[in-house]
């Protein structure tokens, strides 16, 4: 993680989301420094995604505020979207575009200087050469998967938001994807923040957890100090205490 | 990892920008490239439409002596209908496409703005109905002896109305689509109709009753159409009746992108777009 006097990657104050009677997210505040890896955790419906889509600004939230890279996401959100990215294995790209004319695409609206160049430096990165120039639908879940992140990284950005990036690969492309992320938020010093649920990604990637349950937040920290304060040898058991609330967590929800 | 840029180097941030409008239709040319299906289907309707009215033309200009196809009346009917038709769903349809790939979050993160991709619709729009369209007018001429471009600038009025309605009503479909999910996509294909027995697409207004009369001049291409008729029957151009298109397109115009705007707005507010689909 990186010591800076700048504003932390993002600031969350006091966001809800409200859909009719149902509270997506409620009263949610946090802070993700500059340079870290931070993990959202939460069984299904804990408002993970919401919260995401909301410092995405696909969803525009009840109550609250966000600061993504020192902007405010309410008022200033175009001044800072060049400068993050997203991928998710809920969006996709245009499966009928090869993935070198998907990458010119989003390359040209990110405004990256050097197009061409940067789709180069990715294929070789994400060892993507030897599909660069079929199309995206045809490839497997696993070039899929290395196809959408280099999408994400096509403007380099100083914010990488990932939804369950290993979800549906094998334990050996996730790795691989994994080992891509870390050189990436070594590189180029950037901040990444993901939702999963894979566990033992959470505690090889992060520096910080955020665990969400039913909107809430009900617990952050280190994934280590997590472990030692919940007794635990490892994050899903953590995982497990939080979301069936046993342990210190049921001991925390008694509290007044 | 590497990439070719270096660390701290940024993308450039501007407020508008025409390059981003240029992405999204190098993304739709690469598509149209890559599928011929796609490029048969924009050519497809134009083409049979035109066969069908034109034969029906020749057939009803052979038993009346001419009096109800006067100058082609028929056949430059569905030609402008097409482009009406063409133009609406060319933006709409280049819309879906973003949908059905699971594109649009995509699209939404990145810096265009709702504006600017609003506008490269209607490019498209231009494009497909260029595609689609135009060399049917060709084939008019061919088949019919119709020249439609043979009436000069006023072609140039009547599609610019045209087109201006189409976009207007396109901007509104693709609003709804967003807001309601690919459970709205058969707007997309049906609205137009709505109008189609209202705007004397092949029939004078004075047809209709009195009480419906004040409906078809309520919309744009009544005029235009009104202004094929006059021009082809009396040969007089009627600058008046495209005036007031343009004054009401300016209107329908301005509410379908002010919809629009809204309607991603609203699909923002109810997470819509984080659930792209049904």
């Amino acid at each position: 993680m990186i010591q800076t006097s700048e504003p932390p990657a993002i600031a969350v104050e006091g966001l809800s989301k409200t859909y009719k009677s149902v509270t997506a997210v409620d009263n949610v505040s946090f802070t993700v420094a500059r340079g870290s890896i931070t993990g959202i955790l939460g069984g299904n419906g804990a408002g993970k995604t919401t919260t995401i889509g909301m410092i995405l600004g696909l969803i525009l939230p009840s109550s609250g505020r966000i600061r993504v890279l020192g902007h405010d996401t309410a008022t200033d959100r175009h001044r800072v979207l060049h400068r993050m990215n997203f991928e998710s294995p809920y969006v996709a790209l245009p499966g009928r575009l090869t993935v070198r004319q998907n990458l010119r695409v989003f390359a040209m609206l990110y405004g990256v200087p050097d197009a061409e160049a940067q789709i180069e430096a990715l294929g070789e990165s994400l060892d993507l050469q030897d599909f660069l120039d079929r199309e995206t639908g045809a490839l497997s879940a696993g070039q899929k998967t290395r196809v959408a992140l280099a999408k994400a990284l096509i403007n380099s950005p100083e914010l990488l938001l990932l939804d369950e990036p290993t979800a549906s690969l094998d334990p050996d492309s996730g790795d691989w994807i994994r080992t891509r992320l870390e050189d990436y938020r070594r590189v180029h010093q950037a901040t990444i923040v993901l939702a999963s649920h894979n566990m033992p990604e959470v505690e090889r990637l992060c520096d910080k957890v955020i665990m969400m349950k039913a909107g809430k937040i009900v617990d952050h920290g280190a994934p280590e100090a997590l472990i030692d304060r919940y007794g635990r040898t490892n994050l899903e058991d953590v995982f497990l205490d939080v979301a069936r609330g046993r342990g210190l967590a049921g001991e925390k929800a008694m509290l007044p | 990892m590497s990439t070719a840029m270096k660390p701290g180097q940024r993308p450039v941030y501007r407020s508008l920008s025409p390059m981003r409008v240029w992405a999204v239709l190098l993304r739709h040319y690469y598509l149209l490239k890559s599928s011929w299906p796609r490029l048969l289907e924009l050519i497809y309707w134009p083409l049979v439409q035109m066969l069908m009215w034109g034969f029906l033309q020749t057939y009803l200009a052979q038993r009346s002596g001419g009096l109800t196809t006067a100058g082609g009346a028929l056949i430059g009917a569905i030609l402008l209908w097409d482009v009406l038709i063409r133009g609406q769903q060319g933006l709409s349809v280049s819309f879906l496409e973003e949908m059905w790939s699971r594109n649009v979050g995509n699209f939404f993160i990145s810096p265009l703005r709702p504006g600017e991709f609003l506008v490269a619709l209607m490019l498209m729009s231009v494009i497909r109905l260029m595609i689609g369209v135009f060399p049917v007018t060709l084939l008019a001429i061919w088949f019919f002896g119709f020249n439609l471009w043979g009436l000069g600038l006023a072609v140039g009025a009547f599609f610019g109305n045209l087109l201006l309605t189409a976009w207007g009503v396109g901007a509104i479909v693709s609003g709804l689509i967003i807001r309601n999910g690919l459970g709205a996509e058969g707007l997309a294909w049906t609205l137009m109709f709505l109008i189609l027995p209202l705007c004397a697409v092949f029939y004078p207004v004075a047809v209709l009753p009195s009480y419906l009369q004040w409906v078809a001049w309520s919309l744009p291409p009544t005029y235009v159409f009104e202004g094929l008729r006059a021009l082809l029957a009396d040969h007089v151009f009627r600058a008046d009746l495209m005036i007031e298109a343009l004054a009401m397109n300016a209107i329908l115009l301005s509410a379908g992108c002010f919809i629009f705007l809204r309607l991603v707005r609203q699909a923002k507010e109810v997470g819509s777009l984080m659930a792209i689909g049904e």
